[in-house]
């Protein structure tokens, strides 16, 4: 079992708004934002996205201008907010520029960039344009690497991008980072930008939904795709903490085994790092008191992840899914959903889902669909990607 | 906490070095080396429609774990995996490129799950049936290094066997005059936390700032320049002599990672 660590500071943008006042304000008036999709020259598409405002419109400073892209431009966004940045500066005057590490997901790096720069190839030559950069956009790499210089860090980084639990497991491999003593802190979480590979490809797997996306719902019929920026700091607990301080409690970590693109049936690699995370924070499944589910709104997942909860925890712990607010972030869902959740134990309210009208009742688990005002103590939050990637997390109130 | 672990098996496959009881002696500088193109078949342990359907960088991936476990004697099942690439299916990713820059943008469900970067740790999933986690990492050049870090931490932590597969692939053009990657390659490193009767070596690996070793030979140290995975190749190289001692690799400037090696047969 690790021992529990502290989420020190933490923001997120997503289509709710830039930073946790708009994330909390609009969870608390259960607002989706999802709008139909017109993303760049995507109109072909009857589906709805969550699209971060202003990115196009927040360019990277001047000495930064090599990893210019929209996943970059998301994350220095995310960066600015709720004085992240200023924490992550404390952390490397109180620690040492090489004791904090970089460790973020992503699925889809600044490949928008390269989808981009395809439309402009040289027309004789096919060349790439001159001004087109891969180690600094396109390489999954870049934001991580992006986050590290602008702090001028010099410790361990990586990228996680294991589809849409990228951004949770960044937890786990920083935990072990600070238990092995390899770092003191972590930026941890996520950035996945809006571009044509995911909306064409969701589109070829028709997993796509053409209205906002009602997870849970009898009536579910597929996803809808959104951006987000997630920061969180990682590091050992203070001496004393706050009541309304957040930890790390636990991380659970599997794999299907069984499908590129769908979930095993039965829910049981979703089960097993459900079971995981539990045993690493030493907890019952009654010690849950809110589950923040993967709930894509795809009829496979929901149905996949609904069994694997009601197996563990029966319908006796209230759960929603909040892609129906954010859309599916992808590679920045765990780190969101983590934010979510963080924001859930502070405030002390349970988030409802929005957009589910009549909850699948072939899955008995207790969904919630409006806000309840109950304050939990601890909260999982589950995510699940393609090719059969499950992380959950565990995270809980100090006090 | 010392970042510890026996290596229990190793596969390896590279243009001229067909796996690793082959590349042994050429890396031990007994046989010279020759650079020819890299043959790799796809697993058969992997169901025929998902064979259909890998790639280059897959099937590297896959050839070298299993060739790490079967040296190590292990079951796949047993352990944690971390895969690392500083790309993924490379020519998987211009084709969807090309198409989305056409007026017919359809891509095939096929072609957008094995866009993840995590598409080689599925399949080995797949092919393995291990329902263990399973990781995936990307750190450029320095993907080699975060790998063994990662593995590394894996084991000391957790207390875990972990499998380290890390492998590159080419680009096709016009990538790959942005990016040139001149070959592919994969290295696997089956990392466990106790000694056993197949533990070839004992690593203990820290973060350092000397600069990375470089190998003598001159095609094996361009591969080691030119291909991410391929610059664990100085800790084979050590392994393949059967020496021990020390060797830097590769990592994240300003840093390196030092790996001090104590042979166990």
């Amino acid at each position: 079992m690790l021992n529990s660590l502290w989420l020190s500071h933490f923001t997120a943008a997503s289509c709710l708004g830039h930073g946790l006042a708009p994330t909390l304000a609009a969870l608390l008036a259960q607002k989706s934002e999802l709008v139909p999709c017109a993303f760049a020259t995507v109109t072909d598409l009857a589906t709805y996205i969550g699209e971060v405002a202003g990115v196009d419109e927040a360019p990277l400073p001047a000495s930064l201008a090599e990893y210019e892209c929209r996943n970059n431009r998301l994350a220095y966004l995310g960066l600015r907010q709720d004085g992240f940045n200023a924490a992550v500066g404390a952390a490397a005057a109180r620690y040492g520029r090489r004791r904090v590490g970089v460790l973020l997901g992503t699925s889809t790096s600044g490949i928008l960039q390269t989808e981009q720069a395809y439309r402009r190839r040289d027309p004789s030559t096919g060349a790439l344009p001159d001004d087109f950069i891969y180690r600094t956009t396109h390489n999954t790499y870049s934001v991580a690497d992006f986050v590290r210089s602008a702090f001028n860090l010099e410790g361990p980084a990586v990228v996680v991008s294991t589809a849409c639990s990228s951004s949770a497991k960044v937890f786990a491999s920083a935990a072990r980072m600070i238990a092995a003593g390899v770092i003191d802190a972590a930026i941890v979480g996520g950035v996945d930008s809006l571009c044509l590979t995911t909306l064409y490809g969701f589109n070829s797997l028709e997993l796509l939904s053409s209205e906002p996306c009602r997870p849970y719902d009898a009536d579910r019929s597929g996803l809808s795709i959104g951006e987000a920026a997630a920061f969180i700091l990682l590091e050992r607990p203070a001496a004393s903490l706050d009541a309304d301080a957040v930890l790390l409690l636990g991380a659970g970590e599997s794999s299907d085994a069984h499908h590129m693109s769908s979930p095993h049936p039965e829910g049981l690699g979703a089960r097993m790092a459900m079971e995981s995370a539990l045993k690493a924070a030493g907890l019952q499944p009654a010690d849950i008191d809110y589950i923040n589910l993967h709930g894509t709104a795809t009829p496979s997942n929901d149905a996949a992840e609904g069994r694997a909860v009601a197996a563990l925890f029966g319908d006796t712990v209230p759960c929603s899914s909040t892609k129906g607010a954010t859309g599916h972030t992808l590679g920045a869902a765990g780190g969101l959903e983590a934010v979510i959740s963080a924001l859930a134990l502070q405030q002390g309210f349970l988030p409802g889902g929005v957009n589910t009208r009549r909850v699948d009742p072939g899955i008995p688990v207790q969904y919630l669909t409006a806000n309840r005002e109950v304050a939990p103590r601890r909260v999982l939050s589950n995510s699940f990607g393609f090719g059969g990637t499950n992380c959950s997390l565990i995270l809980g109130r100090a006090q | 906490m010392k970042l510890i672990a026996y290596l229990d098996g190793i596969g390896l496959v590279g243009p001229g070095l067909d796996n690793w009881l082959a590349a042994r002696p050429i890396l031990a500088g007994t046989i010279p080396y020759e650079s020819r193109p890299l043959t790799v078949a796809a697993p058969p342990s992997l169901p025929p429609a998902e064979r259909r359907r890998t790639g280059l960088a897959i099937k590297v991936a896959l050839a070298v774990a299993q060739e790490a476990c079967a040296a190590g004697q292990l079951d796949a099942r047993q352990l944690a995996a971390v895969f690392s690439s500083s790309g993924a299916d490379n020519d998987n990713c211009d084709a969807i490129c090309k198409t989305l820059a056409s007026n017919d943008r359809s891509i095939s469900p096929t072609r957008f799950h094995n866009s993840v970067h995590n598409a080689p740790a599925g399949y080995w999933g797949i092919a393995s049936g291990a329902m263990t986690p399973a990781t995936v990492l990307c750190a450029h050049d320095g993907s080699f290094g975060a790998g063994l870090l990662e593995a590394l931490t894996q084991v000391a932590v957790e207390g875990w066997g972990t499998l380290l597969v890390t492998y590159d692939m080419p680009y096709p053009e016009p990538l790959h005059a942005k990016r040139p990657l001149p070959a592919a390659f994969g290295i696997a490193l089956a990392l466990m936390p106790e000694r056993s009767a197949q533990s070839l070596a004992r690593i203990e690996l820290s973060l350092d700032d000397a600069a990375p070793d470089a190998l003598a030979e001159p095609g094996l140290e361009a591969l080691r320049r030119a291909i991410p995975c391929a610059r664990g190749l100085p800790l084979l190289q050590t392994l393949a002599r059967g020496e021990g001692g020390k060797v830097v690799l590769d990592y994240l400037a300003p840093l390196s990672l030092a790996v001090e090696i104590e042979a166990c047969r």
